[in-house]
């Protein structure tokens, strides 16, 4: 029997196959179907700095903004007496998802600068969560602000949350840095137990009705699966964060390529959004059979064994490549 | 016994706490200005809150009050402990039940907010006109005169009913006592149970009616008995006064604080003594001290327990040394021997006086409708009383010089005391003035040893509303319960008072004047009016500037100032040493948005932080420098009586208006909004005509009708300002005229739903639509001019307006302009979409709530007249009587109307064919309207000619002779709760009156209660855990009538359904119902793009479009158009647009989870149910008895 065990955040995990930041987990049962099959950890769904700093500001403003104007209204509603704003509500999801699953729980913090959010990781660890992941994300528009900036706000914004909770740390990063390598080993200094690379980059979309631009998720397609599988080939070993993959993991076979470019954990989404929760069942069994086939003992054997450290041709990870790659390509017409 | 604990509280909630902690059925409705009252006590229930005996009181809500004394009188018979809380015209309706209540001996307490009574005009304020009007009822009146007294009178009031079984109303000063914050100290449980006799309960609950010791109540009586029975209760009232001194000596002995019935203060040799009740009491009681210090022999008498009237108690407290007596009373009894007080002394004094001469009385009004009451006026009283021939029957407070009762006043005289420190904060309602000043007074009073008092003013307006706020606080207690005269520090929030009002009349010598300008400070000397400069020179003050806006925006705060300027007054005031305030600033904003969030809590400690580096004291030159004087409150071509009447109340100067100035019989002139500008609008709409589609969709949403739509030949275009727009008007039956949309600049309120709806975007630029918010102040002088001239225009032909479409039909005028409502309000367009089709002939009944408010609260009222002085007239009845109000209206205009056409045939021979043509007239469009207009003026110059007494009569009737229409409008409150029954009736009456319920599904008038509209799972006032029923389908209940029009629209959603509505509803011979969403600030919604949440409350299916019309099924067709299209959108995403129902997910988010989910299932029965009924196959009854036809 291959041993799949892999560690991620300071655990050791039944599985590599991780379920990544979705909808999926609003919901309690879904976080235990999802243990049941096979998931080594969840992580929860994201909670947004915005939901954090505006969901109270409106109701506060709504509360307060017509408040004592008139003599005969000087308020138009009941002041709440409990508030479980999305933020409180997801520590009660934690709460609850510690106490009916066994497999670690990862709580999502999603922002992009420096503020009072971030203290919400330490509310996060209290409620029970086994680490954090920090998707920073952030959309520059400001063409004043220079790519060194946004890298020290990112770093700025794991001391801070580092600052506060004793639980492991992960950052989730877009892939959009001058140097992602350079990068990383700025966030390994600041201590980040593990890079999750990469998120899904928010791009809208024009609405040719309403001329209006409009919010469209798509789902990620198996070719998104090279960019993570590029850097963390190229990463593994070069940093002492350890390395979740993301995006575009649809088959074992992807998750399989992740683990050997050097994976922790492979995450996944779009494929259980796609094929269902139960999905993971299928993916454990066709790893596994693959693992034996190929007469592997475990994952920890296999993992980061065709990183660029350790790849017959590390060249291939690099630039020489790039080129090699075009001219092999052969246009059909 | 535990340590006394103090708090800063209102009236409201020191009465309410009491109430609360000794009742088990609480029954409430909501009436300004009690409804906080029954608010507290909804929210505690819902957070389970247990009574003194551990138990949750049930708190229900009623219909009307009328509904909720019912409920009390059967919660008492019973068995509970019942209480109810109401004013005004709320305890008019209790008066049936409170007789029965009185005649079967029940104890049980009603709190009262004393308020004024509706006259000759509405008054939301407070006088004794109310309670003074159930004094015939049996019940035991208890009266109150500060906030402390209202927390323990409340306990003595529910003691003595346990002990006397009368019934007692216990009341106090509404908008005084009821508002006032005041530092007092609190009861506790143990003194509670201490006063409360348990015995006495059980014997109460044995009383009550039981199938277990079955008794019966409510007997028909006879002449043989019903006398005598009515002479049995006389011992128990006689035993009244005592036993209420005796709690009161109880309550003294445990409190400390002593009480008598009749509590007499002032000189033990006094010769002149005020007799009086209420809130005033307290005013008068630091004149006496004032006079007494100076040598005067005066008292005053206070009253507490009014009914029953104890004379010899009475007499006997009365200083045996009394020569003149005036007794003062807040109501008016209009041809009665004297107000009830009065009268009571007088007869107490021919009973009972058993010393020398008798002292002679008079009697006087004063503070009804909360007129201010002072000292100065006291002192007015007592002079009078020296006087050889003291008037009798006086007015103080006013000026009467018309029946020249009023006192002459010395305003100069003032009794406050050096070391209390009074403030005045002008504000606007939306930048939190109010709260931030509540908050303080709060924190004086909790965090030093002074006493401290607030007192909160608002405008009648409900957008860009001046507040007020009267602070006072010293070292010892505070029995100033008036506005602050003299005031040692005066802050203004907006600098845009200063263009109409002096700030600084109150001030006095060595005041500071805080300023929050964003002028730098160098400038800011100069933006002050001439008059104010002076003033500050003259008074030797002291100015403080500080840019508020640019603080509180750079610490994320908006437009809300509160914490900045609340700092600054706590800097410049030193109430408490500087970093001692500011902490205690911190901790009260940690305490009160703590479970907000560290964000809010982040973002004012922020604030805090920032103000006093931007606050700057700015050094007082020698000399006035000004240019700026103060603006006129109206226009320069405002009538007389706008200019001199209402002009001088917009000027805050109605106070001085004498008597003769005002109409007898509360009669006013239309159509005043239009001299008053407001100027309220940071930035106004700008009109883009190479953009423009003239959809006329802006005009349509306006709340304020400020925007404006006219098609004119191009010659008019002579002489137009510079920058006046105008391009070819696109219809084709306007081709070759021009057309403009313009902007009033200076009445608009800024809300911006007019660039929500446009549809026209730029086709280089999508941000930007035919019309674009631009700042107002640059715009003001060229766009005032645009203005005149656009109005100078001639109407657009109203015969020619195609008027089943909303791009022509909103070329008509509006008749409904500049009203007083939220900006973005819901309602009031459909108000003037009524006014532009039919105005110039209607009659509008207006329930109260809002739309009476906003339509009808002086001093400007936005009901208008065309060019030829024709346009909707306008009253407001009751709350509860507007659909029998109207349909009054109607007979009456059907009953003249017949008689005028009776009179005409029989003239017809010498009329001729003109009668027979006015006869026949079909009057269906506005074209045969204006032929019959000109018919019936023709018909008039010729009855002026004719010598006979019909002639003349018909003369006097003959514009009847023009079809009329009389619209019934109101709220969700009014239709489906309090006026249900007579809405109802006046339905199935078949008169053809038209009924615009505008459904806000809240009370929102009195600050959003809920009432039968409210949806399933709304979170509401008196529904504080989301309302767990559904909403009541009124315009289902209406249509199974068959001969009912009835409609549901959403102009938001579907706006030409909406036009369509209200054309089929005015053309059908019968009645009409529409029921119209109307979006409020009461759902927390943004209230600029509110019509996105129609559009979803539609699309979701929460909100059904259709119209019933029975000439339809009289055709044979099904009547029900449902004009709303299978729900696409799930309910949720709708609920989750608005507070009300996002505030229950986060308050209770498994209970919203699961309401939500019925409600979804609602949607789907209801579109189910309606759809059947609308594609079901309709034959006309009778056609075929085997057909399901339902007519």
């Amino acid at each position: 029997m291959v041993d799949l065990r892999t560690t991620y955040l300071g655990k050791t995990l039944k599985s590599p196959l991780v379920a990544s930041a979705s909808p999926l987990w609003e919901r309690l049962d879904n976080i235990k179907r999802a243990e049941d099959a096979g998931a080594g950890a969840v992580v929860l769904f994201s909670l947004f700095e915005e939901q954090i700093r505006r969901e109270r500001e409106l109701l506060h403003y709504f509360l307060t903004h017509s408040a004592d104007s008139h003599p005969e209204a000087t308020t138009y509603a009941p002041e709440p007496t409990q508030y479980h704003a999305a933020p409180d509500q997801y520590l009660e999801l934690i709460r609850k998802a510690k106490e009916t699953t066994e497999i670690p729980i990862i709580a999502s913090l999603n922002g992009a600068t420096l503020g009072g959010w971030t203290t919400f990781a330490y509310k996060m660890q209290q409620a029970g969560a086994d680490a954090i992941e920090l998707n920073i994300y952030s959309i520059p528009t400001d063409p004043t602000v220079s790519g060194e900036e946004i890298e020290r706000q990112t770093v700025d914004i794991v001391r801070a949350v580092k600052s506060i909770v004793t639980i492991p740390v992960a950052v989730k990063l877009s892939p959009y840095y001058s140097n992602m390598a350079h990068f990383a080993q700025k966030l390994d200094r600041a201590e980040v137990n593990a890079l999750v690379l990469f998120n899904r980059f928010y791009q809208p979309d024009i609405d040719l009705e309403t001329l209006d631009v409009t919010p469209n998720v798509i789902l990620s397609t198996p070719q998104a699966l090279r960019l993570p599988l590029t850097w963390i080939g190229i990463l593994y070993g070069r940093v002492r964060a350890e390395l979740a993959a993301t995006s575009g993991v649809h088959t074992h076979e992807d998750a399989l390529k992740l683990l050997l470019a050097g994976a922790n954990v492979v995450q996944l989404t779009s494929a259980l959004l796609k094929n269902g929760i139960d999905y993971l069942k299928t993916l454990e069994a066709d790893m596994t059979r693959w693992l034996e086939e190929k007469e592997y003992d475990s994952v920890s054997q296999m993992r980061g064994s065709v990183s660029q450290v350790n790849a017959s041709d590390p060249s291939a990870f690099e630039r020489a490549q790039y080129m090699r790659a075009l001219n092999s390509y052969q246009p059909n017409i | 016994m535990s340590e006394r604990v103090n708090a800063m509280i209102d009236g409201n909630e020191a009465t309410a706490r009491v109430a609360y902690q000794l009742s088990e059925v609480i029954a409430i409705y909501p009436i300004t200005p009690s409804s906080a009252m029954g608010e507290w006590a909804d929210e505690w229930a819902s957070l389970n809150q247990p009574n003194l005996w551990g138990t949750v009181p049930q708190v229900i809500e009623m219909q009307s009050e009328g509904g909720a004394a019912g409920a009390v009188h059967g919660a008492l018979q019973a068995g509970a402990l019942s209480t109810t809380f109401t004013a005004s015209q709320g305890l008019l309706l209790m008066i049936p039940n409170m007789y029965k209540i009185a005649g079967e001996l029940t104890p049980v307490v009603i709190h009262v907010a004393a308020r004024a009574i509706a006259a000759q005009g509405l008054s939301i304020y407070g006088d004794h006109a109310d309670v003074m009007a159930t004094r015939q009822t049996g019940w035991a009146m208890l009266s109150s005169t500060s906030v402390q007294e209202a927390h323990d009178f409340a306990l003595i009031a529910h003691s003595a009913t346990l002990r006397a079984r009368i019934p007692f109303i216990h009341f106090f000063d509404g908008f005084r006592t009821s508002h006032e914050v005041n530092k007092i100290e609190l009861l506790d449980n143990d003194d509670l149970r201490a006063l409360i006799d348990e015995a006495l309960i059980r014997e109460h609950r044995q009383r009550a009616l039981s199938p277990d010791h079955p008794v019966m109540r409510g007997t028909a009586q006879n002449p043989d008995v019903y006398f005598q029975a009515r002479e049995t209760v006389n011992p128990l009232y006689d035993a009244v006064p005592e036993i209420v001194q005796g709690v009161m000596d109880a309550f003294a002995a445990r409190t400390g604080r002593a009480y008598k019935l009749y509590e007499y203060h002032g000189a033990p040799d006094a010769e002149r003594v005020i007799v009086m009740m209420g809130s005033g009491c307290d005013a008068a009681h630091e004149t006496v001290d004032y006079l007494m210090a100076r040598g005067e022999k005066i008292g005053l008498l206070k009253v507490r327990l009014f009914r029953p009237f104890a004379a010899q108690l009475f007499v006997d407290a009365l200083p045996s040394s009394v020569k003149s007596i005036a007794v003062l009373d807040r109501t008016k009894e209009p041809g009665s021997a004297g107000e009830p007080l009065y009268q009571d002394v007088v007869t107490a004094l021919m009973e009972a006086w058993n010393g020398a001469a008798m002292p002679r009385v008079v009697g006087g009004r004063y503070g009804l409708s909360s007129k201010e009451f002072t000292p100065a006026m006291v002192k007015a009283v007592y002079d009078n009383l020296a006087a050889a021939k003291p008037k009798n029957h006086f007015t103080v407070g006013i000026i009467d010089d018309l029946g020249m009762t009023s006192l002459d006043v010395d305003n100069s005289f003032s009794v406050e005391s050096d070391d209390t420190v009074r403030a005045i904060f002008y504000g606007l309602g939306s930048d939190g003035t109010v709260s931030a000043n509540k908050n303080s007074i709060k924190i004086i009073g909790d965090d030093t040893p002074n006493f401290a008092q607030g007192y909160f003013f608002y405008d009648s307006k409900k957008s860009g509303t001046m507040t007020v706020s009267y602070l006072r606080f010293g070292p010892r207690p505070i029995r100033s319960n008036y506005a602050v005269n003299r005031a040692n520090f005066i802050a203004c929030h907006q600098d845009i008072f200063l263009e109409k009002y002096d700030l600084l009349n109150e001030a006095v010598d060595g005041a500071v004047f805080l300023l929050n300008t964003s002028q730098p400070a160098d400038a800011a000397w100069d933006f002050l009016p001439r008059a104010m400069q002076q003033t500050m020179i003259d008074r030797n003050m002291s100015f403080y500037v500080i840019d508020a806006d640019k603080v509180a925006k750079a610490a994320g705060m908006g437009g809300r100032i509160n914490t900045v300027m609340q700092v600054c007054f706590f800097a410049i005031s030193g109430v408490l040493p500087r970093q001692e305030a500011i902490d205690a600033i911190k901790h009260s904003i940690e305490k009160t948005f703590g479970k907000k969030g560290p964000e809010i809590v982040q973002k004012n400690l922020e604030a805090i932080d920032m103000t006093l580096d931007n606050m700057i004291h700015v050094p007082l030159p020698a000399a006035v420098s000004s240019v700026r004087e103060f603006a006129p409150p109206v226009t320069s071509n405002a009538p007389a009586f706008v200019k001199n009447v209402e002009g001088a109340m917009l000027a805050r100067r109605g106070d001085l208006l004498p008597v003769s100035a005002l109409p007898n019989d509360g009669t006013y002139p239309t159509g005043t909004s239009q001299y008053e500008k407001r100027n309220l609008a940071d930035q106004i709409p700008v009109w883009d005509p190479e953009i423009c589609i003239q959809c006329g969709k802006c005009a349509m949403v306006c709340p304020h009708a400020v925007i404006r739509i006219k098609a004119y030949d191009a010659e008019q275009l002579n002489g137009a300002p510079e920058t006046f727009k105008a391009v070819d008007a696109r219809d084709t039956e306007f081709a070759g005229m021009k057309y403009t949309i313009q902007v009033a600049p200076e009445d608009c309120t800024g809300c911006g739903i007019c660039v929500d709806v446009c549809p026209a975007k730029n086709k280089s630029a999508v941000a930007l639509k035919a019309i674009n918010m631009r700042p107002q102040p640059p715009l003001r002088d060229t766009e005032r001019a645009n203005w005149d001239f656009f109005t100078a225009l001639p109407e657009t032909d109203r015969t020619r307006i195609k008027v089943s479409s909303i791009r022509q039909q909103q070329m008509q005028q509006p008749l409904f302009e500049f009203p007083g409502a939220c900006a973005g309000c819901g309602e009031t367009p459909y108000l003037k979409m009524i006014s532009q089709l039919f105005g110039d002939r209607t009659i509008i009944a207006n329930a109260t709530g809002c739309s009476s408010i906003y339509g009808g609260n002086l001093p400007t009222t936005p009901w208008a007249k065309n060019k030829e002085g024709r346009g909707p007239a306008w009253a407001n009845s009751l709350f509860e009587d507007n659909a029998e109000f109207g349909l009054g209206i109607r007979v009456a205009v059907d009953k003249q109307a017949d008689y005028a056409r009776e009179l005409l045939a029989n003239l017809s021979s010498q009329i001729g064919e003109l009668a027979t043509a006015i006869l026949e007239a079909k009057q269906s469009d506005e074209a045969e309207l204006h032929e019959q207009r000109e018919r019936v003026a023709q018909l008039k110059t010729i009855l002026e000619g004719m010598d006979s007494d019909e002639a003349s009569r018909l003369l006097s009737l003959a514009d009847y002779l023009v079809r009329k229409s009389v619209w019934i409008v109101g709220g969700d409150g009014w239709a489906y709760d309090i006026g249900y029954g007579g809405l109802d009736h006046v339905l199935a009456s078949g008169r053809n009156v038209k009924i615009l319920v505008m459904d806000t599904e809240v009370y929102s008038n009195t600050g959003g209660q809920a009432s039968k509209a409210t949806p399933l799972a709304a979170v509401a006032k008196f529904a504080a855990g989301g309302k767990r029923t559904g909403k009541k389908d009124l315009g289902m209940m209406a249509m199974l009538y068959g001969h009912v029009y009835v409609a549901r629209v959403a102009l938001g959603a579907k706006d030409e359904q909406t036009l369509r509505a209200f054309l089929e509803a005015e053309a059908y011979d019968g009645p009409a119902l529409i029921i119209a969403y109307s979006h409020c600030i009461a759902h927390g919604i943004n209230m600029g793009t509110a019509l996105k949440n129609q559009k979803a409350a539609v699309d979701s299916g929460q909100w059904l479009l259709y119209r019933y019309n029975p000439t339809r099924a009289e055709e044979g067709e099904n009547p029900l158009s449902l004009d709303s299209k299978a729900p696409k959108l799930p309910l949720k995403e709708y609920l989750r647009m608005e507070n009300r129902f996002k505030m229950l997910e986060l308050s209770q988010p498994d209970t919203a989870r699961r309401l939500f989910e019925l409600a979804q299932d609602d949607v789907g029965e209801r579109y189910a149910m309606y759809e059947y009924l609308a594609n079901r196959a309709f034959r006309k009854a009778g056609d075929d008895k085997s057909g399901n036809g339902s007519h």
